[in-house]
């Protein structure tokens, strides 16, 4: 394995494209969104996107927030030469909702907001909510695994450039 | 209690090697190593230790308070000073003039100002009290893995280091790169594709 400090810079894009892939996945191949246990999951974009454009030797940022924002400038922006930096998603399982955002550059998780746990009124309820709590944090933080696990094997395949690549590259100019 | 607040941010670790056994003893004797030290009334401006999830400012390791099914929670502490810039400035300026008048000259030596400044910053340090500053850990031993909360590269590097200190065990954040790497599903000869990757340009 090579240098970690070296490593973190040198593969940031892996982190970057992984979240590309994850919109064009998110947009056109949603039957590619399956948990560890291959069950189709109810996931999308939340109210944040954030890109960056590095050519021309300026960092350009372009924020796309709100709720259920267009994201055109977002596309176009793609089409431009900018990568996705950072990506806010929403996972809904029956009446329950996740909210978080994924970070490319780290892969870390901001602001997970879970469904809310039983409320703790006496010390012995602490076990009870501790443990419901990463229960209900596993779900997202699994779900990134196995997302980013399908991206990697996509991308160290032999067919990386004239299939997966390709239909982003299609996407991104249609 | 940052694990039990609404919005929760999380840095990932592998954690590398095992404990001496019995493993509940090295846990104990790791975390009481480096506890959380008062600086309170001292010219100490900067403090990191480990201190108890549900007890942060009284830390007591207690087993029920530690464990919690398969995973061991604690919290990182991080105490801090801060002083403001204007207060110096006047104190300093004080001390300085009082020199002056006691010893008749008109300028002080570089020394001689750095060791009032000190001096100034000791004696301030010891009259406030430290701002605490606390980041859940949970360790999920078994499967070797780490949560912690929070992303802040600071915390994180004091993580990494009084982790090593008190367990004798490397933490390797998960990034990109690592993250890809230790996925168990990944074969070695993956793993040299992995390493001779390079980026791909999705825009014409």
């Amino acid at each position: 394995m090579i240098d970690m400090a070296a490593a973190y810079n040198r593969y940031k894009f892996l982190g970057y494209e992984f979240l590309t892939w994850l919109w064009y996945t998110l947009e056109l191949e949603t039957e590619k969104l399956t948990d560890a246990d291959h069950n189709e999951i109810d996931l999308k974009i939340g109210n944040r996107l954030v890109l960056e454009n590095r050519t021309h030797n300026n960092i350009e940022s372009i924020i796309i927030k709100g709720d259920d924002p267009g994201l055109e400038e977002g596309l176009l922006a793609l089409k431009k030469g900018a990568f996705v930096t950072e990506i806010e998603l929403v996972l809904q399982e029956g009446d329950f909702q996740w909210h978080f955002s994924i970070k490319g550059e780290s892969l870390n998780i901001n602001g997970i907001k879970t469904p809310a746990t039983g409320p703790v009124e006496r010390n012995d309820d602490i076990e009870g909510a501790v443990l419901e709590k990463i229960f209900l944090l596993e779900k997202p933080i699994s779900l990134l695994d196995t997302l980013y696990e399908k991206f990697i094997k996509a991308k160290i395949s032999p067919d990386w450039n004239q299939d997966t690549a390709h239909k982003i590259q299609k996407w991104i100019k249609a | 209690m940052g694990l039990l607040t609404s919005s929760i941010s999380i840095t990932r670790y592998k954690v590398n090697g095992e404990l001496q056994t019995p493993i509940k003893e090295s846990i104990y004797n790791g975390l009481r190593k480096n506890l959380i030290q008062d600086i309170d009334k001292q010219p100490i401006d900067r403090v990191v230790g480990w201190t108890s999830f549900e007890n942060p400012y009284i830390p007591d390791f207690q087993e029920e308070s530690l464990f919690f099914g398969s995973h061991i929670i604690f919290s990182l502490r991080i105490d801090k000073k801060t002083l403001p810039t204007k207060l110096i400035k006047k104190f300093v300026a004080i001390e300085t003039a009082k020199l002056l008048k006691q010893s008749g000259r008109e300028f002080l030596s570089a020394n001689e100002k750095k060791t009032i400044k000190d001096e100034v910053i000791d004696r301030l340090n010891q009259g406030i009290p430290a701002t605490p500053n606390i980041y859940d850990v949970i360790w999920a031993y078994e499967e070797k893995s780490l949560w912690f909360l929070s992303n802040l590269k600071a915390a994180n590097e004091e993580l990494e280091t009084l982790f090593l200190k008190s367990f004798d065990l490397t933490i390797l954040r998960l990034f990109p790169y690592t993250g890809a790497y230790f996925m168990k599903t990944l074969s070695d000869s993956e793993k040299d594709l992995l390493t001779n990757l390079s980026p791909t340009q999705f825009s014409e």
